[in-house]
């Protein structure tokens, strides 16, 4: 089983990264562009095949180490 | 006085850290390796170096947070045993939840290395009394995630608590508040992004950071 977690930024922590991208997609010309934020992915190989336990062990982990709580969200998609 | 560095892979300032300790106690520091479990007995002052501790894989401080040695140095802080942490050492204890707010990203997204102006914002820390005559001071800083943040709240609480020890006269990296060193609430816990283990030989920069470990060692003589 693979999960995969992405890792964003909470809605009003500033992201100066982003924003840099942000005004680089503008200047090549993308005038579409109004904000970015930027977070990460992050992939796990699982051995196990049990989705309710997967996922509560993912959480833990992201609790634990992969996200922090104080500027952090994430989200975990899990696929076979 | 005994004294002890904390070296993680990719500490690069232990070596300062040891230094200025020295220099204080007259006697060297232990250099306790990350992997181990247990911090010697009877410390009276723990210091956790700046550097790039894996690599700021991660998030800078994330996984050196998480070390083996970690555990017991959070027990030495319930304990009530004094601790700094500089640079990457203020990443490493936020991260393990030692002190609030965490270090983001500097707004201006540059490294920042120059001398930084600071506000002594409270004398009233064990850190902090030997500058009870003095306002400001100027230590060097060297990072590029020091952009200190904290929800509103948490801001409104440690300033109303004196947590905050110091904060930028100049403001570096665009941290909350203009926050340069934050307390835990016992008071017994310090981080900060700028170095005062760097300053404390006139040949080498300045001598501001001297009565920041005076404070919380005495003096020598």
């Amino acid at each position: 089983m693979k999960a995969r977690i992405h890792v964003y930024l909470k809605p009003g922590v500033l992201d100066p990264q982003g924003q840099a991208v942000s005004n680089s997609l503008n200047h090549l010309g993308f005038d579409e562009v109004a904000g970015v934020r930027q977070g990460k992915l992050i992939e796990i190989d699982l051995n196990t095949a049990d989705a309710e336990e997967a996922h509560s062990r993912v959480a833990e982990m992201c609790d634990k180490l992969l996200a922090n709580p104080v500027i952090e969200n994430y989200d975990i998609e899990l696929s076979a | 006085m005994k004294t002890a560095v904390i070296v993680f892979p990719g500490s690069n300032c232990d070596r300062d850290a040891a230094m200025a300790l020295e220099a204080v106690t007259g006697v060297k520091p232990a250099m306790v390796w990350h992997e181990e479990t247990e911090l010697p007995e009877g410390l009276d002052f723990i210091m956790v170096p700046g550097g790039f501790s894996y690599g700021d894989y991660l998030r800078s401080g994330a996984v050196a947070a998480r070390s083996p040695i970690v555990n017991d140095l959070k027990a030495k802080a319930e304990a009530g045993v004094p601790m700094l942490g500089v640079c990457n050492g203020f990443q490493i204890l936020t991260e393990a939840g030692l002190l609030d707010g965490t270090l983001m990203r500097n707004a201006s997204l540059h490294f920042v290395c120059e001398k930084a102006p600071l506000l002594v914002e409270t004398a009233n820390t064990r850190f902090t009394k030997g500058y009870a005559d003095r306002k400001e001071i100027v230590i060097p800083v060297a990072h590029h995630d020091g952009n200190y943040f904290a929800d509103e709240a948490t801001l409104d609480r440690i300033e109303g608590e004196g947590q905050v020890a110091f904060r930028y006269a100049n403001n570096p990296n665009g941290s909350a508040r203009d926050i340069a060193g934050v307390t835990n609430a016992a008071g017994n816990v310090l981080g900060m992004m700028p170095h005062p283990e760097r300053a404390v030989d006139a040949d080498h920069g300045g001598t501001d950071g001297l009565a920041l470990f005076e404070s919380v060692l005495g003096k020598l003589s």
